[in-house]
């Protein structure tokens, strides 16, 4: 029975890591998302800190840069009462030719209580989670291609705030999906909410065949892609991610699959467009539409914290039995 | 079955005298969620006061957070400035007092109110810290292993709701 369970949950069901949103029950992300409800009222106060993880210490280990997640993840940490260490692991012990569990387990030694992981390499916080001790925590910021778990519970939270109900909703994810754990997450995210249409909008190059298997309508052509779309998750073509000519230019992207106002006309009236940031304004995204009314880009930030502290503070409250 | 007979609505009554006596100008009901809430919305409005009342969970304050986890959800709304205000805590059931303890966490967090007092349907005993109500409409004790709280029907008359005794799940 053991080893059937998802490795995220305890013998109660209860989230103890959080490593990929695949395999969780939609019982689960619903109770992380009314958590983050609770905390984003938590910005409002005088004093912006709650207690919950007093005492704790909350070890970011980056392996691979970051600054925005990273940023966002202290912030949370620190608005729950946590003390943050950063490591930056990519120019230290790896670089001395330590491996990833040898620096785990030292890290354990100075008693971390949770560990904020990215990786360049798919797996590596499930590799964590399986080998560090019972009482400690470990939240995927994301590996390689596979998840980033935190990113999509906020996309859902900024669509559960906009949108109320997924159960009729029609969701374009447009760009660079096959280099994308945004997508990824997202997708597994919106299948289990229950949204009847996911749409991946991209170049056949970007945008692989296989992805019908996960439930997904393929598009290759982003006036279908997008036509009647409730919402619209533009995705940053990731150019460090790329070894070779997978596009002829940025330019030629921009005109076949960059969000401008005319095809914004599309969608849906009141359709809300969405970014996980950094936006590469002209290459995926138009400024006016990066700028104008029906983008969420800058409350998806902000929800983000509010995301991050539902998730720490769940699994540091859940035993690993 | 219960063999506790105690008479909400009786209570309630008591609690509303005791509530006026106790309000000052500048006074601002602030109910503890659940029923506490449920008890300052009622008696805003019997009272003939003025404005919103203030809700306040120990949600986010709450002193066994490593050993049960996140309870719930946060449900504080304090829909006015707490600075300088004579804050009225309201409860259904004073125990241990460690939720009041964390409530008053709670209403630090949004400001320096002027003086917190707490008024309560029923003091169980059992207290765990110095807290003291100023008014309790009952006073009992009750075996550490029964619950007791407070529930609305649809009609929002209040009952008692009873369990864990003779061996029934706490």
């Amino acid at each position: 029975m053991l080893h059937k369970r998802n490795p995220q949950l305890n013998s109660h069901g209860e989230l103890v890591h959080l490593l990929s949103i695949e395999g969780l029950p939609q019982a689960v992300i619903h109770h992380i998302l009314d958590t983050a409800g609770s905390f984003l009222s938590v910005n409002d106060r005088d004093v912006k800190k709650v207690p919950l993880l007093r005492g704790k210490s909350v070890f970011n280990l980056f392996f691979e840069n970051s600054t925005r997640t990273r940023t966002t993840f202290e912030i949370a940490a620190k608005r729950l009462s946590a003390d943050v260490i950063n490591l930056d692991i990519a120019r230290s012990s790896t670089a001395k030719g330590e491996t990833l569990l040898d620096t785990v387990a030292n890290l354990s030694a100075m008693h971390a209580d949770m560990f904020v992981v990215r990786h360049s390499e798919s797996g590596a916080p499930y590799l964590i989670a399986q080998h560090c001790a019972p009482h400690v925590h470990v939240v995927n910021a994301g590996d390689g291609r596979h998840a980033h778990p935190t990113q999509g519970l906020l996309d859902m939270y900024t669509i559960r705030h906009f949108k109320k109900d997924f159960r009729n909703l029609t969701v374009a994810i447009v760009g660079d999906i096959v280099h994308s754990r945004v997508a990824r997450s997202d997708i597994h995210a919106l299948t289990t909410l229950g949204v009847p249409e996911i749409r991946a909008v991209g170049p056949k190059t970007l945008v692989p065949g296989d992805l019908r298997e996960m439930g997904v309508r393929v598009c290759h052509d982003m006036a279908e892609g997008i036509r009647g779309a409730d919402v619209i998750i533009m995705l940053r073509l990731q150019n460090e991610r790329m070894n070779g000519a997978m596009l002829p230019s940025a330019g030629e992207f921009f005109k076949n699959f960059g969000l401008t106002p005319e095809k914004l006309l599309l969608a849906k009236p009141d359709a809300i467009v969405m970014h996980p940031g950094p936006i590469n304004r002209g290459v995926e995204i138009a400024s006016d539409v990066a700028d104008g009314r029906q983008s969420v880009i800058l409350p998806q930030v902000t929800f983000g914290i509010a995301v991050r502290m539902a998730v720490m503070s769940i699994i540091a409250g859940n035993d690993a039995k | 079955m219960s063999t506790l007979l105690l008479d909400a609505e009786a209570l309630y009554t008591d609690l509303v005298r005791g509530v006026r006596a106790l309000l000052k100008p500048d006074t601002a009901l602030v109910g503890i969620w659940s029923g506490g809430a449920w008890l300052a919305e009622r008696l805003q409005r019997d009272l003939g006061l003025g404005g919103a009342i203030g809700v306040i969970s120990s949600t986010l304050h709450r002193d066994d957070f490593g050993s049960k986890g996140l309870g719930g959800t946060d449900h504080t709304k304090l829909p006015f400035d707490v600075n300088g205000l004579h804050i009225l805590l309201i409860d259904d059931v004073l125990f241990t007092g460690r939720t009041t303890r964390a409530v008053i966490n709670e209403l630090f967090d949004f400001g320096r109110p002027a003086s917190v007092t707490l008024a309560v349907l029923v003091d169980r005993g059992g207290r765990e810290l110095p807290i003291e109500p100023a008014f309790s409409a009952a006073r009992m004790t009750l075996p550490r292993e029964q619950r007791l709280r407070l529930a609305r029907d649809d009609s929002g008359r209040f009952s008692f709701d009873v369990k864990g005794e003779s061996g029934d799940a706490a």
